[in-house]
């Protein structure tokens, strides 16, 4: 298939993955939003107002930060992370449901529904929906609800409706199902905000559109800091939007990259979220991509340490940059993204999110062993105040200790 | 002549509607289902949608959710579902439409789905999640005209998009009577008789009806305007209700009277 990288067909192909596999009720509404984003992304009014809400709202552009304790302490490439833990909620999302709210404003919606497993996008779209006045629902897991309690309360206090979902296995992938479920039903007057660059076209390249801020950024950091190209971007992936959001403005450049997707307690012990390394093709919520199923098809549980990277799929132009080895992905397992963790908090004074920190792994791995005039970005898609009940669960913090000798 | 076209000319000879029941195949139990498809059948419906159990049915209500993960924990496959198509196949003239979701046809894959489920005689099959936009890379493994691909129109649908579908049609096209997913309430019964009107003028094709059709009285409204009525929740719920009954048969079987006597002129 002789396509260019990065655009998918007018179905939203990319290679063999993408597509439109929804049901037929929804097919009008998803034809109707690529029309309408298709329309209103090229216009002036559209993209000043997008720019006004990121620079004002949002707190971009997000910093880009030489870690030179930590570069130091490796002894190899110099590592920059791209700050998105630093705009406002804390994570990459907010970027993404800025876009789609506005989107949806433009186009008349003014009701807003949308899915999360972390609850980092679920209070994203709860703030968009306050920003824009809008109505919105959340559909969480019940298990997510319990593990990521405090991002529940954010998002009442937000005035967002959270509708827990018990069917399935309560994480992110019954939540998207319970979502496109209401959506059905309310597709006349609802706008379903999608978090990640998956789900039927336009999602994957419409999210890929909001988050691609983040690559241009960093492409002109890099610049002005190190007057070169990086060598090397490192991102994590689940549904893998903070990914595509780094990548896509560099797909045309010599840089190699790496996507780390979550291990688990090791790909053999069956328990993981290593879509991309050790699922098999197949269509999830609306897209052709990597899906980790039996080998009837029926789909599996996903295992992460990390909420946000606990789903058996992945976006559709991942499996393509994967089959295409534009970009490699490696799984990284809980217990090493665990130590990144600590690495970062005590190196760099930076709680990492723990989606971020199988990011952090990967790319210390990495800059290790390259050489020091070598430039890694590893992004930093979120910070890590949502994940310190599950982080005290595995790890004995340093400073523990001071607080017992005191 | 396909089975199908045959069911409905003799149905409409008969001056009568056809009933298509759907049933996950595999609920409760493997040998229960398909006492109860028997007790169906002989009671009179026209038309079986098998359902084949996918693990995240998006498109499907709470009562045909929970028929589905009863039916997956009793080790329901594409193969055993097959089997049990050839079984009733060898026993009953009536046409059987499996109906499932895309990523198990894809897995199996699709070529061998269409040799097997031919083989084992059924008609066609229905994928929720595969719209006119994608459905080519699965019929283009059909061969003979022996097997069809059912498409379904939604109230969302617009006549345009609907006249596209047609076009790709073959069977009978199926009008989802909500916007919403399957046993949901808010049977929009105007609005679907004006759908249907509309459809009619793009098709020759036979139109069957169903989401939200849960009484002989909706079948009877419904009835009006189709040429076939679709329950599936309605009978789930019976099931669902009565797994342990040594009489489910029974039950099944007057249910299924009651809705084939509402879709006969004067029923």
């Amino acid at each position: 298939m002789n396509q260019t990288v990065g655009q998918p067909d007018s179905g939203g192909h990319f290679g063999e993955f993408g597509g439109m596999y929804a049901g037929e009720t929804l097919m009008t509404a998803l034809l109707q939003l690529k029309d309408e984003f298709e329309h209103f992304r090229r216009k002036p009014e559209f993209k000043s107002e997008l720019t006004r809400l990121f620079q004002t709202y949002a707190g971009r552009p997000t910093p880009l930060y030489h870690a030179r304790n930590t570069s130091k302490m490796l002894g190899g490439a110099k590592i920059y992370l791209k700050r998105e833990d630093l705009t406002h909620t804390g994570a990459h999302k907010i970027n993404n449901t800025i876009g789609q709210a506005l989107l949806a404003h433009f186009s008349g919606k003014r009701k807003l529904i949308a899915e999360t497993g972390a609850g980092q996008h679920g209070v994203a779209t709860a703030t968009a929906a306050a920003l824009f006045r809008m109505e919105c629902s959340v559909f969480m897991g019940v298990k997510d609800i319990e593990r990521q309690a405090p991002n529940v309360k954010r998002m009442e206090l937000l005035g967002a409706r959270v509708v827990p979902v018990d069917s399935g296995t309560g994480t992110l992938k019954d939540a998207m199902n319970e979502a496109m479920r209401y959506w059905t039903g309310t597709v006349e007057d609802t706008f379903y905000v999608i978090g990640s660059v998956a789900g039927p076209h336009p999602y994957p390249l419409m999210v890929r559109e909001f988050q691609k801020i983040i690559g241009e950024e960093a492409k002109e950091q890099i610049l002005d800091a190190e007057n070169k190209p990086p060598d090397l971007l490192v991102a994590c992936v689940g549904g893998g939007s903070n990914a595509m959001g780094l990548f896509y403005p560099f797909l045309e450049d010599p840089v190699e990259m790496a996507g780390a997707e979550a291990a688990g307690q090791g790909v053999e012990s069956g328990k993981h979220a290593a879509t991309l390394g050790e699922g098999a093709k197949g269509v999830l919520h609306g897209s052709k991509s990597y899906v980790l199923q039996d080998d009837c098809g029926q789909i599996q549980e996903a295992h992460s340490i990390s909420a946000g990277l606990d789903y058996p799929g992945v976006g559709p132009e991942h499996a393509f940059l994967k089959d295409s080895m534009r970009v490699t992905y490696t799984s990284v397992t809980d217990d090493e993204a665990l130590q990144a963790f600590q690495i970062l908090c005590e190196n760099e004074g930076i709680i990492p999110a723990l989606e971020s920190s199988h990011a952090l792994s990967l790319g210390f791995e990495k800059a290790k062993t390259m050489p020091g005039d070598a430039v890694v970005i590893i992004n930093l898609s979120g910070r890590g105040d949502k994940d310190l009940g599950t982080v005290f669960n595995y790890i004995q913090p340093k400073g523990a200790n001071h607080r017992d000798t005191d | 002549m396909t089975p199908i076209e045959r069911k409905f000319r003799e149905l409409k000879e008969k001056q009568e509607k056809a009933l298509v029941g759907f049933v996950s195949a595999g609920d409760p139990d493997m040998d229960k289902s398909f006492d109860l498809l028997c007790a169906m059948i002989e009671s009179g419906l026209d038309v079986l949608e098998l359902g084949i159990p996918f693990s995240d049915p998006t498109a499907d209500g709470p009562v045909i959710q929970r028929s589905s993960m009863r039916a997956l924990k009793n080790g329901v496959t594409i193969s055993k579902v097959l089997d049990m198509t050839q079984r009733l196949k060898a026993s009953y003239d009536i046409p059987i439409i499996l109906f499932t979701y895309y990523n198990l046809i894809f897995r199996f894959p699709s070529a061998d789905f269409y040799e097997r489920s031919v083989e084992a005689g059924a008609d066609g099959v229905l994928v929720v999640d595969l719209p006119v936009e994608e459905s080519d890379e699965l019929t283009c493994y059909f061969k003979n005209g022996d097997f069809c691909l059912i498409h379904l129109i939604a109230p969302t649908t617009d006549e345009n998009r609907m006249k596209m579908i047609a076009e790709k049609g073959s069977g009978f096209l199926y009008l989802i009577s909500m916007t919403g997913v399957t046993g949901g309430k808010g049977l929009e019964t105007g609005l679907t008789a004006e759908k249907a009107k509309m459809l009619k003028k793009h098709t020759r094709l036979p139109v069957c009806t169903g989401f939200g059709i849960s009484t002989p009285e909706h079948v009877r409204e419904v009835a009006a305007f189709s040429d076939g009525v679709v329950i599936g929740s309605a009978f789930e719920k019976t099931i669902e209700e009565n797994a342990d009954s040594a009489d489910l048969a029974g039950i099944i079987a007057r249910q299924t009277r009651s809705f084939k006597q509402a879709t006969r002129k004067g029923g």
